[in-house]
């Protein structure tokens, strides 16, 4: 295998990464929609927030690796 | 149709004044250039703002206050009064981090969070000096740390490592959280312009994105600088309080 193609690969790869993001993401502002749909006094969003940033940064450090392989010669 | 990407070009670091101290280059960067600036630009809010003191705030003093009050705020429900005496430090962090982040988003400016030494840096300070505190506070009391409450003996085997592994990992975490937002974010902006400037009038699709996660990254940029201080505060609480 061509190691150019090698990388293409490697970093499609390393972008799976994101599934667990999307997957944890979507799961942080359905249960912040479901508190204030039960609750529209709670004060949750700041912590919804806290937990959009922790998920996020998860897949990040996967996109940033492909991000790495792909234009770090 | 030839599409050149370089979006790593925009984090490299630049000698603005060359400088060598027998082996050592400390020239004097845009990395540098960029943190003097955020220095100073904090500097300037907390000065000016708290110059003349008036009842009816300015512009500029709202600010300060805002930023002051928020930071004690977050201070106060993470640690408590305890924590007031490390005000100080976290509102630095905060500051310094949130101006990086959102000088960085200036059009051919330079992001200095994007740097893992510079996260790596912030956040070995945090972890050394809460380790100290808690220390210093408690003795070798600190070490009950990693012994969780109320479980057999038999477990423990297993989950003082996994305390101890978790708890020697945050420094890692807390700067590569930082740095990887921002290299994505800023990467990602970098690709869609790239695409915007290559294929002529359909290039105002990915422009239109651009923008959209501009708007995104401008979040993130408020929303880590955030992230940073309350994990901060949330390691000083364990700390000072031993869960």
């Amino acid at each position: 295998m061509e190691p150019e193609s090698a990388k293409m690969i490697g970093a499609g790869i390393a972008c799976i990464a994101l599934v667990g993001a999307g997957i944890g993401i979507g799961n942080v502002f359905a249960a912040l929609i479901n508190a204030l749909a039960r609750n529209p006094a709670a004060q949750v969003t700041p912590f919804a927030f806290l937990g959009f940033a922790l998920a996020e940064a998860t897949g990040l450090f996967g996109l940033a690796i492909a991000f790495l392989i792909l234009f770090v010669s | 149709m030839a599409l050149k990407l370089e979006p790593l070009e925009q984090f490299v670091i630049k000698p603005i004044v060359p400088l060598h101290i027998g082996k050592f280059d400390v020239s004097f960067t845009n990395s540098a250039l960029l943190m003097t600036i955020a220095v100073l630009v904090v500097s300037a809010i907390v000065v000016i703002g708290t110059r003349r003191e008036a009842l009816v705030p300015g512009r500029i003093q709202s600010l300060g206050e805002l930023a002051y009050e928020f930071v004690g705020n977050m201070i106060d429900e993470t640690v408590g009064a305890e924590g007031q005496r490390y005000f100080p430090f976290i509102f630095t962090l905060f500051m310094f981090i949130l101006f990086g982040n959102l000088l960085g988003l200036i059009p051919f400016g330079y992001s200095f969070t994007g740097q893992i030494i510079v996260t790596f840096a912030m956040a070995a300070v945090v972890f050394i000096g809460v380790t100290l505190i808690g220390i210093w506070r408690h003795g070798w009391h600190f070490l009950s740390f990693f012994v969780p409450h109320g479980v057999p003996f038999v477990l423990l085997v297993l989950l003082v490592p996994i305390e101890l592994l978790s708890y020697l990992i945050r420094p890692f975490t807390l700067s590569i959280r930082l740095f990887a937002n921002m290299l994505a974010g800023h990467t990602m902006l970098a690709i869609f312009g790239g695409f915007a400037a290559s294929i002529g009038v359909l290039g105002l699709l990915p422009l239109g994105l651009d923008i959209l996660i501009f708007f995104l990254e401008l979040l993130v940029a408020v929303l880590q600088a955030y992230v940073f201080a309350i994990l901060t505060c949330l390691y000083l609480n364990d700390a000072i309080h031993l869960h």
